[in-house]
């Protein structure tokens, strides 16, 4: 194929479109776009050792991720649970709490139920959200569909819990400035223990939904497979009860728990309560969970509806 | 510049699901062609022939269990990322999140997608442009075909791949998806479809393979694999004549076995064979009722070979040879 016979046809083309109207699909361009150039190799070798991904990649995941808002503002459900229920939980922490002798370990009250709310928020707004999202676009063959583009594996699971994850750090956020600023906990004392802990969470949250959707059939079936991180979160990672007031042993082996390091990243980075290899331990906890779910998630996430 | 390029080759493709033994199952059982750029390629055979197994190996989304790909230079599946902004794809059963609208699916493929073009350009190339503003779950059947046809269409791609890309449109959004292919054709993009309707692949394809059980069993140009077929000649014999005593030499006759006086004539030259029966005929004053002489078409080679499946199985195999696959 000559270039000069490609114009010829596209000109060929565009006669056709004067004579029949814009619906014809003659009347548009037909001839396929030249091969891309390859990308230069300096600024790509650059980008890989710091591990960060490309505009492109960045590109694909933030349209996945728009059109993943737009479907979670047209759900009505899931938004009123992501809106409502974590403060709502918080709130139940609260009264709670009253009851136990937080003085003892050195946590407020309102210490107690605004980390543990951060907590919630992980599991309400980002865990079982994002489940539902997965378990949703894999039924109606979306993944199966975004899977023949240019995305790779980890941008369609990472675009589509986007917005989950960006709504989870908003109100994390707003809990932070909410106990700072009216409960007078105080700045936080570590900042950076403390966004390592806000970062590492939705992270781990997001990549524990695609291991458990991937045992999860219908979107109603994601209430009973979502359960047991739920209630092993809530009551062993220190969300309601600090490990602090149980018997050491039992607080030794919680510390092991996937959402316990989160915990304790951001209560100790925010109270200044952790040493430096608390901080260490917290993290490769933390770590060896994320490393954990990416072996599971690349193991057992269909694609497909199950046949 | 050179027209006879070759952008897919694959040779010994295999493919084969689940444990090796019983238990498993090889869909693909050793397949070799080519498709050149800028010619429409199918591939047709029966429900379970390996088409979609074939396809999806093409298009990289899985791994062949042996054998060699090879789609504009690239491994399709190690080199996706090469070779994906570069082909688009219509699958058979693909889906879009119900409670976007057509617009909203459409921009975010066009998104994840290199150089794409406008969202209202390739809605328009379908005829979906009037549906522009409705929820996904309330198009029919054949307009979700065609939204999905739309965002194969949207990077521009070099080579398109269709799944059965008009099965359960309406007559008229079929005959439009067909002139779309053409228009695509003329436009130098190089198209792979599958598709059940044989005039489809008579009237859109260059080259066609037709699949039984895991091989291409004939392949060629239309023209190519109907010749490659007898031309037949149907009648019934008066009553006291039988098969034995028509003329020598018009061909292999086969009489049918629960009427001994209907016959029927495979013929390699219908029409000499046709005048030597007539003429036959004319001589000994003998009058063939229910006289039928067609030429060879393509879905009489289709039905032959989808007979044989249903038969002995590897009876077919005498056309295992590709008819002008190199030509």
């Amino acid at each position: 194929m000559t270039v000069s016979s490609r114009a010829t046809d596209t000109r060929t083309a565009d006669t056709r479109a004067a004579t029949t109207g814009p619906a014809a699909p003659g009347g548009h361009d037909t001839t396929p776009a030249p091969p891309p150039a390859p990308p230069k190799a300096g600024a790509r070798t650059a980008r890989r050792l710091l591990g960060l991904p490309d505009p492109a990649a960045l590109r694909r995941m933030g349209s996945i991720g728009r059109a993943e808002l737009t479907l979670l503002l047209r759900n009505r459900t899931a938004l009123m649970m992501a809106l409502i229920m974590p403060f709502f939980m918080a709130a139940a922490t609260y009264s709670v709490s009253r009851e136990m002798d937080l003085a003892e370990v050195g946590l407020s009250v309102g210490a107690l139920v605004i980390t543990g709310g951060i907590g919630m928020i992980l599991l309400f707004v980002v865990y079982s959200n994002v489940i539902s999202v997965y378990v949703a676009r894999r039924e109606e063959r979306v993944l199966k569909r975004l899977r023949t583009g240019e995305l790779s594996d980890g941008e369609v699971l990472a675009g589509a819990a986007l917005p989950s994850a960006v709504l989870a750090l908003a109100q994390c956020l707003l809990l932070v400035g909410i106990g700072t600023a009216a409960l007078d906990i105080g700045f936080p004392e570590q900042p950076v223990t403390l966004l390592l802990g806000l970062l590492l969470g939705p992270a781990l949250m997001v990549l524990l939904a695609a291991v458990t959707a991937a045992f999860t059939r219908t979107v109603e079936s994601a209430q009973i497979t979502a359960l047991p991180l739920f209630m092993v979160s809530a009551f062993a990672s220190g969300l309601i009860v600090p490990l602090e007031t149980l018997p050491d042993t039992m607080a030794d082996i919680f510390r092991f728990l996937p959402m316990t390091p989160v915990i304790e990243l951001v209560r100790g980075g925010w109270l200044g309560t952790l040493e430096g290899t608390d901080v260490l331990r917290a993290l490769a906890i933390a770590l060896v969970w994320t490393g954990v779910a990416v072996f599971a998630v690349r193991r057992w996430f269909r694609w497909d509806p199950r046949a | 510049m050179n027209e006879r390029e070759n952008v897919i080759e694959v040779t010994g493709l295999r493919r084969r699901y689940g444990p090796a033994g019983p238990d498993g199952f090889e869909a693909v059982r050793g397949m070799d062609f080519t498709v050149r750029r800028g010619e429409v390629f199918a591939l047709l055979g029966t429900n379970g022939a390996g088409k979609t197994s074939t396809v999806e190996l093409l298009e990289g989304l899985a791994a062949p269990t042996d054998g060699r790909i090879r789609v504009l230079g690239h491994d399709p599946y190690r080199e996706r990322a090469l070779v994906r902004p570069r082909i688009g794809i219509m699958l058979q059963e693909g889906g879009f999140p119900s409670d976007l609208t057509v617009t909203e699916t459409a921009r975010m493929w066009a998104g994840c997608t290199t150089g794409a073009r406008p969202v209202g350009e390739a809605l328009e190339m379908v005829g979906l442009e009037h549906r522009a503003k409705v929820r996904v779950k309330q198009l029919s059947g054949g307009e979700r075909r065609r939204l999905d046809l739309a965002m194969a269409l949207v990077g521009r791609p070099e080579i398109l791949f269709l799944d059965e890309p008009t099965t359960g449109l309406d007559p008229e959004a079929r005959q439009r998806t067909r002139e779309l292919v053409r228009a695509l054709r003329a436009g130098g993009t190089t198209v792979v479809l599958t598709t059940h309707y044989l005039e489809e692949a008579e009237t859109l394809a260059d080259r066609l393979a037709i699949m039984r059980a895991g091989r291409i069993v004939l392949a060629g140009t239309p023209d190519e694999v109907r010749a490659a077929q007898p031309s037949r000649i149907r009648f019934t014999l008066p009553a006291g004549l039988d098969a034995g005593e028509l003329p020598a030499g018009i061909g292999e006759v086969v009489p049918d076995p629960t009427d001994p006086r209907t016959v029927e004539v495979r013929s390699r030259s219908l029409q000499r064979d046709l005048t030597d029966l007539l003429l036959w005929a004319r001589e000994r004053d003998v009058e063939l009722t229910g006289l039928d002489a067609r030429s060879a078409s393509l879905e009489e080679a289709f039905l032959r070979i989808a007979e044989s499946d249903a038969g002995a199985g590897e009876a077919g195999a005498t056309h295992a040879e590709p008819v002008g696959a190199g030509a």
